[in-house]
């Protein structure tokens, strides 16, 4: 076998091209989830209009003022936004490409909102033109916008009810109003029933008063307690639900390193599967199977050459993308003999499934095509989310994962990198059970081979 | 498998007992048999899909008969030329012949490579890549590769389809050398010329049975029709026409 393995090193050797490929292609998907990974998320262009004029975005709310227009330096940090003079010049930005979005307030919207706060009547709105013309880019303005627009909201309408919650404690402890630049004081309910209640005790029990003194005493214990009532019901309307998140699976993988094993993977699964089902169809191609076969090697003895070299280049390449990655990413140094341990077994798995398409083709080119027509589709099987389907196509989703290595060489290979769960037995085991599954199907395809 | 397969006049070099081939329900060779020997050259003809390949492939140990024997005197490997090259086109010439040395097991494998370039005039285009060999040198390096153990027999399938004239001049001179020391040549061929020209005898394949086996002018005698004898005479000597005649009479 060590010959066969010299032997395919000397074919390698005189294809530079070929080679080049297979260590340049993973290194620029290294170096392309590098840079993804440490640079910011990318803003959607947005041509913006302002009605509002200057000096005048403020809400006026009882005795207090809100000032609307710091809020939208919130919704520039999702956007990068070119500021217009017109509606026309607006669409004219979207329409031309030059924006992806529209976003246009109009000059009412501050007294639509004070309208809505102050008598419950209207319904502010902002307008958003999208391009339709692309999708992806459409769908990427829409959430950005979309999203932010919803942070300001929550944000106002917060500000708004810690307003009416101090008017609220206003009149219910009592305390400063500013009027007109004076400082008025302000009862209070809870004053207000405690003078009464002494008014009460200090008249005589036959005084024809006490009846309705005493009915203002009762009004003003259930204005209290109803009031009292309302003050954290409205002070949580703002922020209703908070998320508290238990990870019950153990240490989750970080999402950077996780993206980074998603990188290894799809160049490990490329490199295993290509080349081992070139080299094997190779042997059919230029009809040296017969030649070997008659003795000089045995079936399962070329195989294992085929699968044993191409995981070996697999998962070499790999480990230098993964230490490429480590630049930009953190990845456990100090797991390092798990890195190996991991990737050679995952490129097992690979190479397997590659020497069993290789069986199959009559020549390199159907095989390399072969090779990549069925590892996308896994990968991209692999890489759905459990929850994004359901039913039956879950189900399937579920055995086609299972059935071919990508999954599994991405759990353990994300567990080697950080730690995380689930851990890294099960996976192994099934990269080495899929690695004599796949190994075996080869074997009967060389059937058809002499 | 090592057994006697003296005749009681001469050792056999390999002999074919009953062979049969079936490719599912297809039946590529039925129970085929003969014996070959020492020094001889003998040609295997018949149509398309008469099995040559498939017998060539067997006796090459490159195919396992579904029923039957092949036994070899001795235990050395067969020497195997297939149609098509056989060969690393993207390795050079000694790098084949060394790889194979080596996976023979030979004792001196660059002994062995050196042997072989001397032999088939390859000694310049050592270092070349076979890829850019003409056909006929492909074809060299593919008989060399057959060579390299010193088989007491050479199997060779179609050895001349790819070659002009002159390269084919030149094979069947290395043929009839290598016969002349004593080793056993069977080829397949299409080209009935040859076979009547290089074989000492021919074996006749149609439909996987074997309808005939005799030098090529017991062949030429074979034939029935016409019935006069002096028109069977004048076949004497056109193995071609007296081939087709033979297979028209058995219904091929």
């Amino acid at each position: 076998m060590r010959w066969l393995f010299v032997k395919d090193l000397q074919i390698l050797k005189r294809s530079p091209l070929l080679v080049g490929l297979l260590v340049v292609y993973p290194i620029l998907i290294a170096l392309m989830i590098g840079f993804a990974l440490s640079s910011p998320p990318g803003k959607p262009k947005v041509a913006l209009l302002n009605e509002v004029p200057t000096g005048h975005g403020q809400l006026n709310f009882g005795n207090q003022k809100i000032n609307v227009s710091k809020y939208a330096s919130q919704l520039y940090q999702s956007i990068d936004p070119i500021k217009v003079n017109s509606r026309a010049e607006a669409i004219a930005k979207v329409q031309s490409g030059q924006a992806a979005a529209a976003l246009i307030v109009p000059a009412s919207i501050v007294s639509q909102i004070n309208s809505l706060i102050t008598q419950g009547v209207g319904n502010p709105t902002v307008d958003l033109i999208l391009n339709t013309k692309d999708p992806l880019e459409r769908q990427f303005a829409d959430q950005a916008i979309s999203s932010r627009v919803a942070q300001v909201e929550q944000a106002v309408s917060k500000q708004v009810l810690q307003v009416a919650v101090t008017d609220l404690q206003q009149t219910l402890n009592g305390g400063t109003l500013k009027f007109l630049g004076q400082a008025v004081p302000l009862l209070g309910l809870k004053n207000s029933r405690a003078i009464v209640q002494g008014t009460i005790a200090s008249l005589p029990k036959s005084s024809p008063l006490l009846p309705a003194l005493r009915q203002v005493v009762n009004f003003a214990t259930l204005a209290i307690d109803g009031l009292g009532f309302a003050t954290p019901v409205l002070s949580s309307i703002g922020s209703p639900l908070t998320v508290h998140t238990v990870n019950l699976a153990g240490k989750t993988t970080p999402t950077d390193s996780y993206a980074a094993a998603i990188a290894v993977i799809v160049s490990l699964m490329f490199v295993g599967v290509l080349l081992a089902a070139a080299l094997l169809a190779l042997e059919r191609s230029e009809h040296t199977y017969s030649r070997l076969v008659r003795g000089l090697v045995t079936p399962s003895g070329l195989l294992s050459e085929k699968i044993a070299l191409s995981a070996c280049a697999a998962a070499a390449v790999t480990l230098v993308m993964s230490a490429l990655v480590s630049l930009f990413v953190h990845l456990e140094w100090g797991r390092f003999p798990l890195w190996v341990l991991t990737l050679a077994l995952a490129g097992l798995a690979f190479a397997a499934l590659g020497v069993a398409i290789g069986g199959v083709a009559r020549e390199v080119s159907v095989a390399a095509l072969l090779a990549f027509l069925i590892s996308l589709p896994v990968a991209f099987v692999a890489l759905v989310p459990g929850d994004a389907v359901s039913g039956t196509l879950k189900t399937i989703l579920d055995a086609v994962a299972f059935v071919f290595p990508f999954k599994a060489a991405l759990q353990a290979v994300s567990n080697a990198f950080s730690g995380a769960a689930p851990g890294i037995g099960w996976p192994l085991v099934h990269l080495a059970v899929l690695t004599l599954v796949f190994g075996a199907l080869a074997r009967l395809a060389l059937r058809r081979f002499a | 498998m090592s057994i006697d397969i003296n005749t009681g006049e001469r050792t056999a070099t390999v002999a074919a007992r009953a062979l049969t081939k079936r490719f599912g329900a297809r039946i590529a060779l039925d129970r085929i048999t003969f014996e070959l020997y020492p020094g001889e050259v003998v040609a295997i003809i018949g149509p398309n899909g008469a099995g040559k390949t498939t017998l060539l492939s067997i006796l090459a140990g490159a195919l396992e008969p579904t029923e039957g024997e092949v036994v070899r005197a001795g235990d050395k490997r067969f020497g195997w030329v297939p149609q098509e090259p056989a060969l690393y086109s993207k390795l050079s010439v000694a790098q084949n012949l060394r790889l194979f040395a080596r996976l023979e097991r030979h004792a001196d494998p660059e002994q062995a490579v050196a042997r072989m370039l001397a032999q088939t005039g390859l000694q310049d285009r050592a270092d070349e890549e076979v890829s850019r060999l003409s056909g006929g040198n492909q074809q060299r390096v593919n008989i060399a590769l057959g060579l390299l153990s010193e088989p007491p027999a050479l199997l060779l399938d179609e050895p001349s389809a790819s070659l002009d004239p002159r390269q084919r001049e030149r094979l069947w001179e290395f043929i009839s050398g290598l016969a002349g020391h004593g080793t056993t040549v069977v080829f397949s061929t299409h080209n009935v010329a040859e076979a009547e020209h290089y074989a000492t005898r021919v074996l006749v394949l149609g439909d996987g049975e074997l309808l005939f086996t005799g030098t090529p002018v017991e062949l030429e005698r074979a034939v029935s029709e016409p019935v006069e004898v002096a028109d069977r005479d004048a076949l004497v000597g056109d193995l071609e026409t007296a081939f087709v005649r033979f297979l028209r009479e058995r219904g091929h």
